[in-house]
């Protein structure tokens, strides 16, 4: 029982609540939130992982995908909130 | 032997958040949240697939599910409603189909040989050729990316077009529309607006 397999089951854990809150919603914003925690812990998910199977390379996946998460979340945000991909002159 | 045991359990945990959430998108009516849990699943997957070593398919998923076609889901949600319409009745006809394609799909895995043997044909074909000269004959290091740029070279290219073409006919029917009808979308958009929780439908300008 090392390090690695505790932090696995945390962030397992940690997934199932986000999941739980992306179900229950209520608002919008519980569910970007949700999906953006999602994100955040398959990150984690992907960088222990690699320690624990003894691949550390992985690593570099993890910081790809947090990269990747950080764009998505903020075209889904503009989305929300301008109904499409706000130009320059609707954000002033 | 231990990490083995612990990768399959993680696989196993994932597996089951899948089967939970796409039990739950299929019955939600709120196509934004909806939306929202096809990028979760999609990073579910990523994840299962990163965990089964193929992290490029894993990287393509998450890129693709959760990042780009989330926003494509959203910018076809701008243009319509946010709410799904209820059924008048349920088909069971197509719970049917459904079900009946998947039990065959699995019934064909079972002629699969296990996960990871290196016996299997796949691994004995032409996998040891390319392992073995791929560099003497393409001179990449690394042998993934010889087989996808050379071996497979016309391969590769047709993906490249097919992507091109959904590419564009995607910003024809989303990005070109919406342009042109920005002018007159306040107008011609009022009774597509739903009154429900979701901001998507809203056409909030700024």
């Amino acid at each position: 029982m090392n390090v690695f397999v505790i932090s696995v089951v945390g962030i397992l854990i940690t997934m199932a609540l986000a999941l739980t809150r992306a179900f229950l919603g209520p608002t919008v914003f519980d569910r970007v939130l949700a999906a953006n925690m999602f994100g955040t812990k398959t990150v984690l998910l992907i960088a222990v992982a690699g320690f624990l199977t003894g691949r550390p390379e992985w690593l570099d996946l993890a910081i790809l995908y947090a990269l990747m998460n950080f764009t998505g979340m903020i075209a889904l945000l503009r989305f929300s909130k301008f109904a499409n991909l706000a130009s320059d002159e609707q954000l002033k | 032997m231990g990490e083995q045991v612990m990768g399959s359990v993680i696989e196993g945990v994932l597996f089951l958040f899948m089967i939970v959430l796409a039990i739950y998108i299929a019955r939600l009516r709120s196509l934004f949240a909806a939306a929202m849990l096809f990028g979760i699943f999609s990073l579910l997957a990523a994840g299962m697939q990163t965990m089964m070593d193929a992290v490029d398919v894993a990287f393509t998923e998450a890129a693709v599910g959760a990042g780009i076609s989330t926003v494509l889901f959203l910018g076809a949600l701008g243009l319509t409603t946010s709410e799904e319409t209820r059924p008048v009745h349920y088909r069971f006809t197509g719970l049917f189909v459904v079900t009946a394609t998947g039990l065959l799909l699995a019934w064909g895995t079972l002629d699969m040989p296990a996960y990871g043997d290196p016996n299997a044909p796949i691994h004995q074909h032409v996998a040891p050729h390319y392992l073995d000269d791929s560099t003497a004959e393409i001179g990449i290091p690394n042998v993934v990316t010889s087989v996808l740029a050379s071996y497979r070279g016309y391969d590769t290219f047709g993906e490249t077009t097919v992507v091109l073409t959904a590419a564009v006919g995607a910003f024809l029917l989303l990005g070109g529309g919406a342009l042109s009808a920005r002018s007159g979308r306040d107008e011609d958009h009022e009774e597509a607006d739903s009154s429900g929780d979701s901001a998507a439908g809203g056409e909030g300008s700024a």
